[in-house]
């Protein structure tokens, strides 16, 4: 664990759909270079947190901070320090690897990219196949495209929806030195697996019904506790 | 790897612009759709009219008309590949300024609308136009079109910048877009017919004035509106 220093606050964070309260008053804060993981069952919220904290959805109510930046009012400041992985790969079925990331390179002003680029797709063991259009990509494929995308600006945050997700256990491997707790970047982890994901946490974060349900170090939390959140 | 800097409006939306060209160009289905869809509603007026001619209010109107409601098509898929696979939350998690997007779609909606309006305009004067215009005159027809076609641009990326947000989208498009081009579509249809008409005409500058009013209003709107539209 790094500092201490918060990397995300949030206060009262409440998103609605409609009258559905998706998030219902979280509060929590994480360290820098900490690891956030949320479990709860489909529909909880954990995806509507992440897109929250991404800058892709406004809260409804309450406050929340990233890398001492307000969300609301200078969300335009923190989207270069966020990578964020969702469950869509956010690239182009007609463009190859290469291109897509290239895109990606230039909307995040990275003057030197073809450097990186090279060193993201090598490292997933993509680059043979950098230069086929994506939309014949395997899921697991694209999945490791997606995190390279999602990595490529180096972002001090990552928000990480199921990142491991449609990977193999090799390419499970090829990913860590990207997202993984060693990278030292603060993470915000969507997870389904109690055992994987209490591992690699610093803090837990347990959603139902858009509130949290539970909230501590990964120290105090068993993999029942965070079973009891599917039952 | 040197820090990133976020980039300037000019330089995202020509990163956009160019991942929007080489789309069309590795799937040119908006563009074929567009020309084939002129192709067609020509085929059809020249029946359902029962004339092999047609010219002044009547060749204004079949070809504005045809023009915009191909105009449609290429609007409706104006966001439909960011849509798949979530392109336009690519843009937004991005630090570029998102009148990027606006400027980058209107430009790639404007070059189909250009490309079309010329292809159909050439089709349209072989199968249907009574008259022959001079080199005058299809350089007025040229302007109306290169001024037509951007109202039609910046309109079409307003409404589309709406609808992607909705579920009712492709509805929206259409219900939105054509009581807005209305204007448009009586000033440019005004303009075009003394060009089309048999002994030919000069091209109205009031109308022309109209066209370049509209164009202002609805680009400053865009300027304005864009950013709210395409953010939650």
């Amino acid at each position: 664990m790094a500092n201490t220093e918060p990397a995300v606050v949030c206060s009262g964070l409440v998103r609605r759909y409609g009258e559905r309260r998706a998030l219902d008053g979280i509060d929590l804060t994480l360290g820098e270079g900490q690891t956030l993981v949320v479990f709860g069952p489909n529909g909880a919220g954990k995806t509507t947190l992440l897109r929250v904290l991404s800058t892709l959805l406004r809260p409804s109510e309450g406050d929340a901070s990233l890398l001492g930046s307000d969300l609301r009012k200078e969300g335009w400041k923190v989207r270069s320090k966020i990578g964020f992985l969702g469950h869509q790969s956010l690239c182009y079925g007609d463009l190859t690897a290469r291109e897509n990331l290239r895109y990606h390179a230039r909307l995040h002003g990275i003057g030197d990219a073809a450097a990186r680029i090279e060193a993201v797709l090598e490292q997933t063991e993509l680059s043979g196949r950098g230069d086929e259009r994506v939309f014949g990509y395997s899921r697991g494929m694209l999945q490791r495209l997606a995190i390279c995308r999602a990595v490529l600006h180096e972002p001090q945050l990552l928000l990480l929806d199921e990142p491991r997700s449609n990977l193999d256990p090799a390419a499970i491997e090829q990913v860590e030195p990207l997202i993984g707790a060693a990278v030292g970047r603060t993470r915000v982890i969507a997870s389904h697996d109690p055992a994987g994901g209490l591992a690699e946490a610093d803090l837990v974060l347990g959603l139902r019904n858009g509130a949290a349900t539970l909230l501590a170090p990964a120290a105090q939390v068993t993999t029942e506790q965070i079973a009891e959140l599917y039952r | 790897m040197s820090a990133p800097r976020p980039p300037s409006a000019l330089s995202a939306a020509r990163a956009v612009l160019y991942k929007e060209l080489t789309l069309e160009r590795r799937a040119p289905q908006t563009l074929t759709a567009m020309a084939l869809f002129c192709a067609s509603a020509f085929v059809i007026f020249h029946f359902a009219l029962g004339r092999d001619e047609v010219e002044g209010a009547l060749a204004s109107g079949v070809l504005w008309v045809t023009l915009t409601l191909a105009a449609l098509l290429g609007i409706g898929r104006s966001f439909v590949a960011d849509r798949e696979e979530g392109g336009l939350d690519g843009f937004l998690l991005a630090p570029a300024p998102r009148t990027a997007l606006l400027i980058a779609k209107a430009t790639t909606l404007l070059i189909f609308l250009l490309i079309v309006g010329v292809f159909a305009s050439l089709l349209f004067s072989i199968l249907l136009l009574g008259p022959t215009p001079n080199a005058a005159q299809w350089a007025s027809l040229a302007l109306l079109i290169l001024l037509a076609d951007l109202g039609i641009a910046l309109v079409g990326t307003l409404i589309a910048g709406i609808a992607i947000q909705t579920r009712a989208r492709d509805l929206i498009t259409s219900i939105l877009a054509l009581p807005l081009l209305i204007p448009l579509l009586i000033a440019v249809t005004k303009a075009s017919e003394p060009l089309l008409s048999v002994g030919g005409g000069t091209l109205a500058w009031r109308w022309l004035a109209l066209l370049g009013l509209y164009d202002l209003i609805f680009g400053l709107l865009a300027y304005a509106l864009f950013d709210y539209l395409v953010e939650d």
